[in-house]
């Protein structure tokens, strides 16, 4: 695909995601549906990351997800109502976390390194689940609130209105995922490439491929924590599930379904997932068995997801 | 001094002695052809030289400097660098990719999340240097993983080449290669060799081509030390001959 087809692509995106709180309603949408396919989506174009750009399968993330919802509960309801503060608290949470297991894990590969994500994500679900005096248990931390934006000159209530939500949610995205797009095509991202490309060869091109896996651990859940902390802000709630393995495994669904080799992908596969699940919801309780479907249809059919197909529509 | 010197090297799996005490000097500026037949232990012994395996006793010196217990990239930043008997590229990347990557690590920009413009214009100029050396101008836009096994090994030489390395370490660069591939690697080689003045230690199947390259050649068999000698001496060592040559130098 040309340069060119890429930018319309791209503003075609930003175009949607810009006036979606205007056309979501006359779909049967609503505003808070497009702030949660923002904060999915950036979960799993952070998972991307390492999943799609480094050829690094985890199948712990929402293990950091859940730290920068919970990070960012815990600041707002036990130390200081700010949403700056919070949001930053939770990321930092996440990526400290993520950076100190990282080293543990950056030398295993394929199944033996999703395992110990899986591992290690569980042991923060079940902290979170038993220290009921200050996480809530079972119950979650609720009985706070996002607080509205001050800056100086002016107020952006995104407590009371949905839409002003929207556009912080939108404003963060666009910053986490155009720092993502800038790191991916420097050369450090495309020490990345390399090292999903072909291991071996990376290695001997003499890039410590262990460190830029750890590196590329880091960013993403830096990224995927950030997603948690808008997560906690949307609801005004977190509880265990935000931290549980089948959030991970949904994050992994969601790239999968819209294609982890496109950058858009994983947005649209939890635009898809989101509508699915809101749907299907609505009708019976086992919406997951026709996502399920829907993804493995995808898996054996077009193993590059639906971005994949789109794309390769537009070159031949 | 030496470039490289291995000394008394030996690998076993388990009970398996692939490599038994060998070792090797190569000057600067040589080119030395390893043979043997299969399984003789030529590429365990490549692959101790290049940090790939550990050796189980023995030493490997690179300028005089004791590498044996360095990690693959440590001695990839010393100046060696390698090619695979299978190769190694990034098949889903542009050949232009695959070299840009490769020259980028080498000019010490891995960890590089904003190139300025003058670095970038000096990684395209090395780019399109070792495109037209490797004769892979015109090809230069298409996915490595699309293209002909010798054009592979060909973009796999040149990413070694972009490292700058002091040694060259080739796998058996014309396997499984039709006859003009390997004539076209053999040149490329050569040149190599000849022009750049590159220290290169391969190993080959191809006795044409060993004969026409190397300046000195060294003969494993069974993990063991052979001969060692010009073209002409390995030709005429009839211990060679018995063992492994017989048909083919004929």
């Amino acid at each position: 695909m040309d340069r060119v087809q890429v930018r319309t692509g791209d503003v075609a995106v930003w175009l949607l995601l810009l006036t979606a709180p205007y056309w979501l309603p006359l779909t049967g949408g609503y505003v808070e549906l497009g702030s949660r396919i923002l904060i999915l989506g950036l979960a799993s174009m952070a998972l991307n990351f390492l999943l799609g750009y480094t050829g690094v399968l985890s199948f712990g993330h929402a293990a950091y997800f859940g730290l920068g919802a919970y990070g960012t509960a815990v600041m707002m309801k036990y130390f200081y109502e700010s949403t700056p503060l919070a949001v930053l608290f939770g990321v930092l949470v996440g990526t400290v976390a993520a950076a100190i297991i990282g080293p543990l894990i950056a030398r295993l590969r394929g199944v033996y390194f999703a395992m110990c994500t899986i591992a290690f994500g569980q042991v923060f679900y079940f902290i979170a689940f038993q220290w009921r005096d200050f996480t809530g248990g079972d119950d979650g931390l609720s009985a706070w609130h996002r607080e509205p934006l001050h800056f100086g000159f002016a107020t952006l209530d995104i407590l009371n209105n949905n839409k002003a939500f929207y556009f912080f949610v939108l404003a963060v995205f666009a910053l986490a995922v155009g720092v993502m797009a800038f790191l991916l095509r420097s050369p450090f991202g495309r020490t990345l490439l390399a090292i999903r490309e072909n291991e071996r060869r990376a290695r001997f091109l003499g890039i410590p491929v262990d460190r830029h896996i750890w590196l590329s651990w880091v960013i993403s859940c830096c990224f995927v924590s950030l997603a948690g902390a808008l997560y906690a802000l949307l609801n005004d709630f977190v509880d265990p599930r935000a931290l549980r393995w089948d959030q991970s495994g949904n994050f992994v669904i969601m790239a999968v379904l819209g294609g982890m080799r496109s950058f858009w992908g994983p947005l649209l596969g939890a635009a898809i997932f989101i509508v699915l699940q809101d749907y299907i919801s609505s009708h019976t309780e086992n919406w997951m068995s026709f996502v399920g479907l829907i993804f493995v249809l995808v898996v054996l059919y077009f193993p590059r997801g639906i971005l994949g197909i789109v794309r390769r529509k537009l070159t031949s | 001094m030496s470039l490289l010197r291995v000394e008394n090297v030996t690998k076993a799996f388990g009970s398996l002695v692939a490599v038994d005490n060998v070792s090797m000097t190569v000057e600067a500026g040589e080119l030395r052809a390893v043979i043997g037949p299969n399984g003789a232990g030529k590429t365990t012994f490549f692959n101790t030289i290049s940090g790939f395996l550990t050796q189980t006793s023995g030493k490997i010196l690179f300028d005089g400097e004791d590498i044996s217990g360095l990690l693959p990239a440590r001695r990839v930043w010393r100046g060696i660098a390698r090619t695979f008997q299978i190769t190694e590229v990034f098949p889903e990347l542009t050949v232009r990719e695959n070299l840009r990557i490769a020259v980028e690590v080498a000019s010490g920009y891995r960890m590089r999340v904003w190139q300025p413009a003058d670095a970038e214009e000096e990684v395209k100029a090395r780019v399109v240097e070792l495109l037209e050396m490797g004769g892979l101008t015109e090809k230069a836009d298409r996915l490595v993983g699309e293209m002909s096994h010798g054009d592979q090994r060909a973009n796999e030489i040149m990413m070694a080449l972009a490292l700058k390395p002091r040694l060259l370490l080739l796998d058996e660069p014309t396997a499984g290669m039709g006859d003009q591939e390997t004539y076209d690697i053999t040149q490329l080689i050569r040149k190599l060799h000849r022009d750049q003045k590159l220290t290169i230690v391969l190993i080959e199947h191809d006795m044409r081509v060993v004969f026409h390259l190397a300046d000195r050649i060294m003969v494993l068999a069974e993990g063991k030390m052979l001969a060692e000698g010009t073209p002409k001496e390995i030709a005429s060592n009839e211990a060679v001959q018995a063992a492994y040559l017989g048909k083919a130098a004929a």
